[in-house]
Formats: structure tokens, C-alpha cells, sequence
């Protein structure tokens, strides 16, 4: 239901109407009873006023059923408002499968958005209508936070870990964003607009570009080998690291026994802490490359080892793998 | 006017700065308060002058960001959470059980001069460099990055919490050993009951907020890694370890509001509270059920769906004694006498704007509509509706109500009725326009804005002025009375406690005798001594003169 009403921002992605509807329903619900308590108040205050100088009021102290009704009625709006909330939160933490990545690095006081095909953008974000995007957040220095009013979200961006969002947005159109977590001097001036296209037309904007792309892939193979990773990580396993083909968004066994899966975070932190979980069959030798990489050298070898999942471990040969399709 | 009595009975500066009288500290402590309020609303009052225009012409930014934070930390700390409990508690506390003082008179002084240092302190702070951090002292910003005198700031809030944690202790010690004979716990004044929520929370939650503070404090001096991940630390550790004492904080700030405008309406309707027990059982409720809502501040901070869940119906939770307080007061209207002398006006303002601040929290609560209005000015609106449409206006309903037995003077009734209507004005006017600026998407501290929201900042910087009016009346007419106010006799209400079978003011003992209480709270048909509605010709009704 794509209804403007007055005082709403425009409804710009598929979170906003069940926003809107969900805040009509608290106003609705909020308007009732300040209404109705004002007006008692007020009709109390006028209807017994003191009439004499000595005169006292009725001496009554309360009554069980009436305290009962006036506790149950609340409780139920306040599950109903809990409940109501909790599907639209619970749908919005988690992102359905096919998203398209968009990866954002807030820093003070600007922010570094790249595009899937390496596409570099500063303070703008294109994005097409109808499909879903998924934006990872990153920090580099203090906590910012992505908020898009027309699309009726917001994340934090908190460093030392990524966070995640996600939107489809439905209607063509430029719209601010804003930092919306307080960062220091300039936060009031770290944001910038959002531009949903359709998809023929971020399809032409994304390929148009200014020539300065580079693919993250690309990029993160060639920091693979510069920061000495192909080193131990042989693509066949046999050397001091475990292979990294086909790991990504895969199961991995610990030498404590658990499991993880190894998404985004779980890589990052191999990177960064290596001792935090060590691979079943493998020695504690990994250095930390904590304050040698950039947010965005990480997302690049991230990139990169994401492109050899679908690669199989070769019986033979110790090389470097090629870079896999995305 | 007695000839002898706390304010007048020894002389000199040493008599006031060495005193062990709670009623001389309250005073003291009402000194301390308005100069932070002073501060604190000079801060607010150049901040919204700044919001007149989308650019922001007063002040830099880096003023502004420090304006913003000083506002927050001088009145959330110095003058919001020691304002009723050590202003009217202290005061009124021994008064009203029947005892001759606190349980730890000593102990009560020390708490005052420990204000002074932590405030000291955070002055200290101001002038030199100020401070930037917003009073949330978010992290790795606040203990790394900040650039302003953080340090020196929350040493005076760690020294100030033990101020809190003191008064607290006091309270909860006298409640249960000083009563006098007869007054049960059912028959102690609903402001009673709302001290001893408040303490339990002073008690329980400050000593977070120290521990928290002093390791960003540390953090930021020796470069330790509790809250920078550059460190292996956990920016979000810090938040939760500060909002677990800062949200019950939020419960010491209107909890006794709460307690005072359970004391003005059942005294301007001459009629018992409706649903006392409900009432008191409520305040410890709040106080209780507060300390499992903190990670309501941190629904968008990417912790676990499972916690959020959690924690949003704990915040609904919470919400429900609130609401039964405020239907009981309503309740309390009902067939009753009602007068409109000015703590009356305070008391059915406190309602109508806690109303409006306790509602827009649920908004807040309701995690589908954090996701977009979290961080933006609708969060502003709503606590500023609770903590100044709420507890402050408690506050100012309760100076009111108490002025004549604090001082032994009225104040002008028609001037104080002017600056109440002016304030309840005033303040709609400022803060109701922020709703609608949260949710069309202005986010919070921001000295710029794009120029689409000008006009709801403007209309909002027109009602900040208003506000700064009805503020300053009280100022000079409170001034003015103690010297020139008609002299008000023990019980000009007249009201039900054992604070007003007293002199107005009271001797340093504060009563000749001790009292022996065989009367139920706010029972007006009981209580022939009060003058009312028992004599049969008016001729014999008394009238309100001097003692």
C-alpha cells in the first residue's frame, strides 16, 4: 500500500509502507488514549470544581476490577504493538538469499560505497528497483550508521565487525541519506542521496563508468599473493594452511571440535585474529595482519577467496588457483 | 511565622556549610541544582537559536557538538537526577515519617560536598576545552578519538554517582528505622514510596556508571583495548555496561515527580488517592522491571534478534505500571474538590505531557519503527516530554506545593498560574514539532539540517523562548516571596501529611513531639484538625492566618 500521508517521508522501498502502517497503528492506538484521558481530566476539572471553602471530595480508594480492566486492556495493545513490530524487525535482521552486495565503509566523514563490479562511489549509492540489496557496513575509525528515511531503515556501522541491511526499493527517484549515529565534528555533514534506478538504467550507470574500476577480485588476488597468503594457503592443501577453495559460505571444522560457517565475518576475523579459531588438523602459525590491511583491502581478499568457492581442491599442484567467475 | 525555626535558629556561613539539618542541605542542594539548570539552559538556549537556520550561523561545529553534550551532561547529572530526591526528599523525607532527621545526618552533608567536587570537575572540564562526545560518551569516540577534555569530565560524573549512591543508601535507612510510632509502611506518603524506589535504584545502578566511566577514563589515558577494536576491544561492550545504569537513570528522574504529583492531586481534590497500594506497588515495579529494558538503546547495533526481542517486551513490560499511576490520578479526580491553585496546574500538566513522552516510548519500543526513527528527533521529543514535560514540571509542582513549609511564605498565586500556563505552552510548542522532525528523517545532533525541516525547527525555536520565560518567572517570584510573601501558617492547603502538623517553617527538630499517626493517608473525612467539611455552620469553618 504505497498511500502518501501528511508528515510521512515518501515511501521509497518494500520496509515503508509496513512502517507507516505500523506507526498509523501506534498513533491511532496513542491519539485514543491521551484523547480520552485528557478529555476525563479535563471534564473532572471543570465538573468538580470546589464550590465552598471547607468542602472535601468523595471519600473513595480504589476498585480491584476497575485497576484489573485498565492493566489487561494495555497489556494486550502492548503485545499487540510488540508483536506487530517484531515481524517487521525480524524480517528486516534477516536478508533473504539472492541479494545483491553493496559494500560501505564509513569513515569520518564521508563514506566509500563500491558496487558489486568495483564501481566506487563517495557520499552516493545507486541502486535499481526490485531487487534486493544487501549493504555490509563497515568502520574505519568510530560508530556511524546508514539511514535512508524514504526507505524507513538504518544500521549501525560499528568497527571491529561488519553489520548488515538489507531493502528492495521500489520507486525511481533520489533520496537523502544521512549518518545518523553521532561521530564528531562534521557527522551533521556525512551523507548524501541515494538514486534508485530502474534496472535498465543502473545497468547503463553501473557499466558507464569513469574508468577507475578495479575488481575487487582482481585487486584482492593481487594482495593474495603480495601479503605472502598463497604462501602457506596452497590450493591443494598441502601446505601449512588449510585450502581456501570452495570455503567460503562453507561448513569448517575447528580443532576444538565445533563448526562455523565461514562467511564474511567469519574471514575477516582469520585475518585479523587467527588464534580465535584454528582448522581441525592445523597448527597455530597464521600471523595477525591486524594494522597492515585497510577495511577495504579486507572486503578485496574477501572478494577474492568468495570467487574460489566454486572451485575444487586439485589432487596436484601447489599454485595459486585462477580467479573463479563471481 | 514562628519566632524560631531551622532558617533563622544559628547564624553564619560556617552554620550553613557545616550543617547536619537534612532541611539546610536540601537547601544547599537547591542552590547547586539551579546553577546547573542555569547552565544547562544556556547551553539549550544557544543550541536552538543555532537551529534557526539549516546552515547554523552562531556557533562552529565543533561548538555546537560541544554545547549539545554539555547541555546534556549538566542537566541529566547535576541537576535532573539529584533535583527532587536531594532537593524535596531530603527536605521533606524525616518530615513526613515523623523523625527528627535522615538516618546518617553526617553522611547526608558529605553527599552534597561530593556534588560540588564531581560538578567541580565537569566545570573544570567545560572551560577548559569543553567536551564533545555527547553524554552517552559512546566509544572508541569518546576514548579515543575525541579531541576535548573528557577526562577531567568523567572523573566529576565517577566522583558525582557517590553523591547518588549515599543519598540513596540514607533514604532506604531512615524509611525502614525512623518511622514514627504508627506509621506503617501502608500509611507512608505516596512520595515516600517513590524515594525508596528511587533510592533502591541509586543504589543498585550507579556503581555501572562509575566502573564504566573510570574505564574509558583509563582507556583513554593509559590506551588500554576494553572499547577500541584497533585494541581487540568491543565498542558495544561500552553501551551496554552504560546504558545499564543510564536507563534505570531515566526511573530516578520520574520516579519522584511521580511521587509528588501522587501527593498535589488527592490535597487539590481533598480526597484519598485512588488505588494507593496500586500506586506505591508501581513505583518499586518501575524501578525493578527497569533494570531489563537497556538494550533498548542498541536495537540497530546488529546484537542478536534473540536479545532484541527480549528486551523490546521487557520495554513494554515496563510501560504498564506507568499507565496504571496515571488512570489512578485520573480516577482521583472523580467526585472530588478540586481547587486550581498553581501545584495543581503542575500536577494535571505533569499528566497531559507524560501522557504524550510515556506514549512516543512505545513508538520507540516497537521494533518495526526504531529501525526508523531511532537516533533521529523523535527520540529527542520523547524524552525531553518525559524529563521536562514530566519531571521537571514534578519538580516545579512540588517547589510549589511545599514553598510555604520550606519557606513559611506563599507565593503569588496568579503569577505563578501565568508562569505555569506559559510553561505548558512554552514547552509543546517546542518539543511537539520534533516528533514530526524525527519521523520525516532529521537526525540527531546535527548542527546542520537540509533546509526542507527549517520551519518545524523555527516553530520550535519560537516555543524554546516562550519556555525560557515561564522558567525565569518562578526564578524571581520564588526570590521574591521569601523576603515579601504573605506568611503562610502550618497548613495553607490544608494537606493530609505530618509534614504540615508543623510549623511553617519548621524548628530544626522538626517536631516539638514526636508524633503518634492513627490516621490513614490523604483521608480527608477523618481528620476534623484539617477544618473542613465536618462543621456544620460555616461560621465556625477556620481560616488559613498565622500560627
Amino acid at each position: 500500500m504505497q498511500v502518501q500521508l501528511p508528515f510521512y517521508p515518501e515511501q521509497a522501498s518494500n520496509f515503508a509502507p509496513r512502517v507507516d502502517s505500523l506507526m498509523t497503528f501506534l498513533i491511532v492506538v496513542s491519539v485514543f488514549f491521551s484523547a480520552g484521558i485528557t478529555a476525563a481530566i479535563v471534564y473532572f476539572f471543570f465538573k468538580y470544581h470546589r464550590k465552598s471553602k471547607a468542602e472535601i471530595g468523595a471519600p473513595l480508594h480504589g476498585d480491584l476490577r476497575l485497576e484489573m480492566t485498565w492493566i489487561v486492556i494495555p497489556s494486550l495493545l502492548a503485545l499487540a504493538m510488540f508483536g506487530w513490530g517484531a515481524a517487521v524487525y525480524v524480517d528486516y535482521r534477516h536478508a533473504p538469499k539472492d541479494t545483491m552486495d553493496i559494500y560501505v565503509i564509513g569513515k569520518q566523514w564521508m563514506w566509500k560505497i563500491q558496487q558489486p563490479n568495483g564501481r566506487r562511489e563517495i557520499n552516493e549509492l545507486h541502486v535499481p528497483t526490485g531487487r534486493d540489496i544487501k549493504l555490509i557496513l563497515a568502520s574505519e575509525d568510530v560508530i556511524h550508521d546508514f539511514f535512508v528515511p524514504a526507505f524507513r531503515v538504518k544500521m549501525d556501522v560499528v568497527p571491529g565487525h561488519y553489520n548488515t541491511m538489507w531493502f528492495r526499493p521500489t520507486k525511481p527517484g533520489r533520496y537523502h541519506f544521512f549518518c545518523s549515529q553521532y561521530c564528531g565534528t562534521s557527522h551533521a555533514m556525512m551523507g548524501g542521496w541515494v538514486t534508485v534506478m530502474d534496472p535498465s538504467g543502473y545497468a547503463a550507470w553501473l557499466s558507464g563508468s569513469s574508468g577507475e574500476n578495479v575488481d575487487p577480485v582482481v585487486a584482492g588476488e593481487k594482495l593474495f599473493v603480495e601479503k605472502a597468503c598463497a604462501t602457506c594457503h596452497l590450493a591443494n592443501g598441502t601446505g601449512r594452511a588449510p585450502s581456501l577453495n570452495g570455503v567460503y559460505e562453507g561448513t569448517v571444522r575447528l580443532a576444538d571440535g565445533s563448526s562455523v560457517t565461514a562467511d564474511d565475518a567469519y574471514i575477516r576475523e582469520s585475518i585479523l585474529n587467527p588464534p580465535a579459531k584454528i582448522v581441525a588438523g592445523y597448527q597455530p602459525v597464521m600471523p595477525s595482519f591486524q594494522g597492515q590491511l585497510t577495511e577495504e583491502q579486507i572486503l578485496s581478499l574477501t572478494a577474492y577467496i568468495k570467487s574460489l568457492q566454486s572451485q575444487p581442491v586439485p589432487a596436484s599442484g601447489a599454485g595459486v588457483s585462477a580467479p573463479g567467475k563471481k | 511565622m514562628p519566632q524560631e525555626h531551622y532558617l533563622n535558629a544559628t547564624y553564619g556561613i560556617r552554620s550553613w556549610l557545616l550543617t547536619t539539618d537534612h532541611k539546610r542541605i536540601a537547601w544547599l542542594y537547591l542552590m547547586g541544582v539551579t546553577f546547573f539548570f542555569s547552565v544547562g539552559g544556556i547551553f539549550a538556549t544557544m543550541i536552538r537559536i543555532h537551529l534557526l537556520t539549516p546552515e547554523g550561523y552562531l556557533v562552529t561545529p565543533e561548538t555546537y557538538n560541544k554545547l549539545f553534550t554539555m547541555h546534556g551532561v549538566a542537566m541529566i547529572f547535576f541537576f535532573l537526577i539529584p533535583s527532587i530526591p536531594a532537593v524535596l526528599g531530603n527536605f521533606l523525607l524525616p518530615l513526613m515519617i515523623g523523625a527528627k532527621d535522615v538516618a546518617f545526618p553526617k553522611l547526608n552533608l558529605l553527599s552534597w560536598y561530593i556534588y560540588i567536587t564531581g560538578g567541580c570537575f565537569v566545570l573544570y572540564s567545560f572551560s577548559t576545552g569543553g567536551l564533545d562526545t555527547g553524554w552517552t560518551f559512546y566509544t572508541p569516540l569518546s576514548s579515543v578519538y575525541s579531541n576535548s577534555a573528557v577526562t577531567p569530565a568523567v572523573i566529576g560524573i565517577f566522583i558525582n554517582g557517590f553523591s547518588s549512591i549515599l543519598t540513596g543508601m540514607n533514604f532506604v535507612v531512615t524509611i525502614h528505622t525512623m518511622r514514627a510510632p504508627g506509621m506503617t509502611w501502608f500509611r507512608l506518603p505516596l512520595f515516600a514510596w517513590a524515594q525508596y524506589a528511587t533510592s533502591i535504584i541509586f543504589i543498585l545502578g550507579t556503581p555501572v556508571i562509575a566502573i564504566t566511566l573510570l574505564m574509558a577514563g583509563l582507556e583513554r589515558i593509559f590506551h588500554l583495548g576494553f572499547f577500541n577494536p584497533a585494541l581487540g576491544g568491543d565498542p558495544i561492550l561500552f553501551q551496554h555496561l552504560f546504558w545499564f545504569y543510564s536507563h534505570p537513570a531515566v526511573y530516578i528522574m520520574i520516579l519522584p515527580a511521580m511521587g509528588v504529583v501522587s501527593e498535589i492531586i488527592p490535597t487539590f481534590a481533598r480526597k484519598p488517592i485512588f488505588g494507593y497500594s496500586f500506586i506505591a506497588g508501581s513505583s518499586i515495579a518501575i524501578a525493578v522491571i527497569g533494570f531489563f529494558v537497556w538494550a533498548h538503546h542498541m536495537f540497530l547495533t546488529g546484537e542478536s534478534t534473540y536479545a532484541a526481542l527480549a528486551f523490546s517486551l521487557l520495554s513494554y513490560l515496563v510501560a504498564i505500571p506507568s499507565a496504571v499511576k496515571v488512570f489512578n490520578w485520573t480516577a482521583t479526580l472523580y467526585k472530588g474538590s478540586i481547587s486550581y491553585d498553581t501545584p495543581m496546574l503542575y500536577a494535571l500538566g505533569f499528566i497531559g505531557l507524560f501522557l504524550i513522552g510515556g506514549l512516543t516510548g512505545l513508538f520507540l519500543a516497537c521494533l518495526g519503527l526504531d529501525i526508523h526513527i531511532h537516533d533521529t528527533y523523535f527520540v529527542v521529543a520523547h524524552f525531553h516530554y518525559i524529563m521536562v514535560g514530566g519531571a521537571i514540571m514534578g519538580y516545579l509542582g512540588g517547589l510549589h506545593f511545599w514553598w510555604p513549609k520550606i519557606t513559611g511564605k506563599l507565593y503569588p498565586e496568579f503569577l505563578a498560574r501565568v508562569a505555569a500556563v506559559t510553561l505548558f505552552i512554552g514547552f509543546n510548542l517546542t518539543f511537539g514539532p520534533q516528533f514530526i522532525l524525527g519521523f520525516l528523517g532529521m537526525p540527531r545532533r546535527y548542527h546542520n539540517y537540509p533546509p526542507e525541516f527549517q520551519v518545524l525547527n523555527v516553530l520550535s525555536t519560537a516555543g524554546a523562548s516562550i519556555l525560557a520565560l515561564g522558567y525565569l518567572l518562578p526564578m524571581v517570584y520564588f526570590t521574591w516571596s521569601v523576603r515579601y510573601g504573605k506568611a503562610a501558617g502550618p497548613n495553607p492547603w490544608p494537606a493530609t501529611g505530618l509534614e504540615w502538623t508543623t510549623a511553617s517553617p519548621p524548628p530544626t527538630e522538626n517536631f516539638d513531639v514526636t508524633p503518634v499517626v492513627d490516621w490513614e493517608p490523604y483521608d480527608y473525612k477523618n481528620r476534623p484538625d484539617l477544618g473542613l467539611a465536618t462543621p456544620i455552620s460555616p461560621s465556625l469553618a477556620p481560616s488559613h492566618g498565622d500560627d
